[in-house]
């Protein structure tokens, strides 16, 4: 298992690689540049040309390439145009924001979606079953920002049940040794502060875990619908279990097998679905520093998100690949 | 009383606004130690018939009349609870195909010893133990050492094995057995009986064997019961039904089943056209459609089980059929001496009464 997962990390290294290269000529190849952002439309072309001087923007854009992998190597993002400040230091600041949101939709997604998803099977074709099924759909095919901003509005605005924007209460002091606030409210051994940083991620994740919940709701229900007519649940039948041992032991841990992969890469999509969740509740992530970056062309920013995401979406289906060898006997001796 | 006590059992399915008369009354009782075999051709009701008496039949099925009588309580209408302490325990089951009816995700010992600490309470160390010496008995090498694998790393035969330990595990009073050698190798098929034989000896269990082949319940069961068209067609002690087959349909398995003590070299004779499509309660004789005695009644009523030579009990023969097959037509097909030969049956060696 170890040398597996050391192949696994180890095969990250081209894959970083590979992608370093394609997002540096794809940031590139965006209308405008850094310069045009900084200066306006209406900038001189001598102003112009002495920033993209600066930032090396003059050069072939194979020497730009050779020399930004060169830092890489060291660990050296670059700095972002418009702070100045480094992107890996940025990055630190901002990606715990992200991973807690993330962490939290997921969280949603897989409690809901898959006790959902077993019920509805296991009553097939009943009320619940069909309810789930039309509710799966329009969850589906809800966009997440459009969501996002009918929660805002009514639980927010409307009720004023739960804050709109931010991470936590500005009137709030909290030390951020760690930047992932459920963490920092623990340590600090702060509850008022834990109930608040919840309440903040309370929407923003029921937002972005929506998709995810329908199709994981959706993948439960077939697996189980599968595993149902299995000869080996008749035979756990034939030996006189309860109904609960036999839906746990049984059929869940059979059913969870799909499930786990969806979830793998419902995380990837998960980050597209980050970037307009934090724009609309105004979550100081990964996704909103994205956008800015994009709208500045700060392509030494843009760059390190894009790794930064491609490096999270590896590491979870890693995970997500390790939980399925020791949920699945049949490919753990391999 | 007999042990188990099944009259008219019938069972049926409902599947898109249609109906499939799966299992069309059928009766049989089975005392302490009684070894029955249950034969037909594959669709003709026999796991539908066994999934019922243990009230485990698939969502689309259910029982649309009868009893099943064991140890004094009908089954059928025992509150599922009680029903499940039943099953497992007192009624076990050995399934078709070792392949698919394993928990893939479980170890052998999990599935082992989850029987043994639900019905026996055993905690973990007593049921691990015995799960290891169940292992042991099926005749699997290296028992205890086993008990930490997963289904996949056992072969077909030892995964049989390992159903029917599980079966036997809470040292059940019936034991059914619905097509245990069906998915496995010839050699491997003669072993698992010959397992299944010893165990039920030694156990004293009565055992249902299931099965579409005639030669599977040759040595192993006393009695059997021809299956076609989710009903008995005819009922005889084993040896009596091979030497002297009286319902058209046992003949033409009979034929269908090669047999190292055919009295002439035979061919193997499928029999021709299709099984009844189910999807009618049976009004006439079912097997009419593929009979070549087939008359005029047998088109218009149906036949029912009646004695035959006046034998009763353990050594009634019964059939269902109005032209039963005469006895010339048994010796051109092989399964009878000519009578000048001698009144000996050609079966298993069993006298017949003159
Ligand atoms: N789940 C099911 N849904 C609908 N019909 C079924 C189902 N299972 C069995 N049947 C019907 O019941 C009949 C008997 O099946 P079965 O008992 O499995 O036959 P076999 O004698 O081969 O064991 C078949 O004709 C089949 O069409
Ligand atoms: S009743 Fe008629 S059709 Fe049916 S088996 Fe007997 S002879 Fe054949
Ligand atoms: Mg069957």
């Amino acid at each position: 298992m170890l040398r597996y997962v050391a192949k696994r990390l180890l095969l990250l290294v081209p894959v970083l690689i590979g992608l370093s290269i394609l997002v540096f000529a794809y940031v590139r190849a965006l209308p405008g540049g850094p310069a045009i952002a900084l200066l306006g439309e209406r900038a001189t072309q001598e102003s112009v040309e002495a920033i993209n001087r600066e930032l090396g923007l003059d050069q072939p854009i194979f020497v730009q390439y050779l020399r930004y992998a060169g830092n890489l190597i060291q660990g050296d993002f670059g700095s972002s145009v418009l702070s100045r400040r480094p992107v890996v230091e940025e990055l630190l600041e901002r990606f715990p924001a992200t991973v807690e949101l993330g962490f939290a939709a997921i969280l949603f997604a897989v409690l809901a979606g898959i006790p959902l998803g077993f019920v509805a099977a296991k009553r097939y074709q009943g009320v619940l079953d069909n309810t789930s099924l039309v509710a799966s759909l329009i969850g589906i095919s809800f966009p997440v920002f459009f969501l996002a901003l009918i929660m805002k509005y009514i639980f927010a605005v409307r009720l004023g049940w739960l804050p709109s924007i931010g991470r936590l209460d500005i009137t709030r002091s909290l030390e951020h040794p760690t930047n992932f606030y459920l963490l920092d409210a623990i340590i600090a051994g702060d509850g008022a502060a834990f109930v608040d940083v919840v309440a903040h991620l309370l929407m923003p994740a029921i937002a972005l875990g929506t998709i995810p919940l329908a199709i994981i709701a959706r993948i439960t229900r077939a697996a189980t619908l599968d595993v149902l007519s299995e000869d080996y649940v008749r035979t756990a039948r034939a030996k006189g279990l309860t109904t609960a041992v036999i839906d746990r032991r049984h059929i869940l841990k059979n059913s969870l097998l799909p499930v786990v992969t969806v979830i793998g890469l419902q995380t990837g999509l998960l980050l597209t679905g980050a970037i307009l969740t934090e724009t609309v509740f105004a979550w100081p992530g990964v996704g909103t520093w994205m956008l800015n970056a994009i709208n500045n062309r700060d392509y030494a920013v843009l760059q390190g998100g894009i790794v930064f995401f491609a490096f999270l979406v590896v590491v979870v289906n890693l995970l997500v690949d390790i939980s399925y060898a020791f949920l699945n006997p049949r490919i753990r001796y391999q | 009383m007999p042990l188990l006590e099944v009259r008219d059992l019938a069972v049926r399915f409902s599947t898109r606004g249609k109906t499939v008369y799966a299992v069309n009354g059928i009766s049989f009782d089975l005392d302490p130690g009684d070894t029955l075999g249950i034969v037909g051709e594959s669709g003709c009701g026999k796991s539908v018939s066994s999934l019922a008496m243990l009230g485990i039949l698939p969502p689309a099925g259910r029982v649309s009349g009868g009893q099943v009588t064991f140890d004094g309580e009908d089954l059928l209408t025992l509150p599922d609870e009680r029903l499940r302490h039943i099953r497992g325990n007192d009624i076990a089951m050995v399934f078709q195909d070792p392949m698919t009816s394993l928990n893939p995700v479980l170890t052998v010992g999990r599935q082992l010893t989850e029987a043994l600490r639900t019905h026996l309470d055993m905690d973990k160390k007593e049921a691990a133990a015995e799960a290891g010496s169940l292992l042991d008995r099926v005749g699997i090498p290296d028992a205890r050492q086993r008990l930490r694998d997963y289904p996949h790393q056992f072969s077909g035969g030892m995964r049989q094995r390992v159903g029917i330990a599980m079966a036997i595990s809470c040292q059940p009073k019936v034991l059914i057995a619905d097509e245990p050698t069906t998915a496995l190798d010839v050699t491997i098929q003669a072993q698992i009986l010959e397992l299944l034989r010893t165990l039920v000896r030694e156990e004293g269990m009565a055992l249902i064997l299931v099965t579409h082949d005639l030669g599977v319940v040759a040595g192993v069961c006393a009695r059997t019961h021809v299956m076609y068209a989710g009903r008995f067609v005819e009922t005889a002690p084993t040896a009596e039904l091979f030497a002297n087959p009286k319902h058209p349909y046992t003949v033409g398995l009979l034929k269908s089943v090669p047999r190292l003590d055919a009295v002439r070299k035979q061919r193997l004779d499928p029999i021709g056209g299709a099984p009844r499509d189910q999807t009618s309660e049976p009004t006439a004789c079912a097997f009419a459609p593929r009979c070549a005695y087939a008359t005029s009644e047998s088109w218009e009523q149906l036949p029912v089980l009646r004695e035959l030579d006046g034998a009763t009990g353990a050594a009634a023969h019964r059939v269902a059929c109005w032209n039963p097959v005469p006895e010339r037509d048994l010796v051109a097909a092989g399964i009878r001496r000519p009578p000048a030969e001698g009144q000996s049956s050609a079966g298993l060696g069993e006298e017949r009464p003159a």
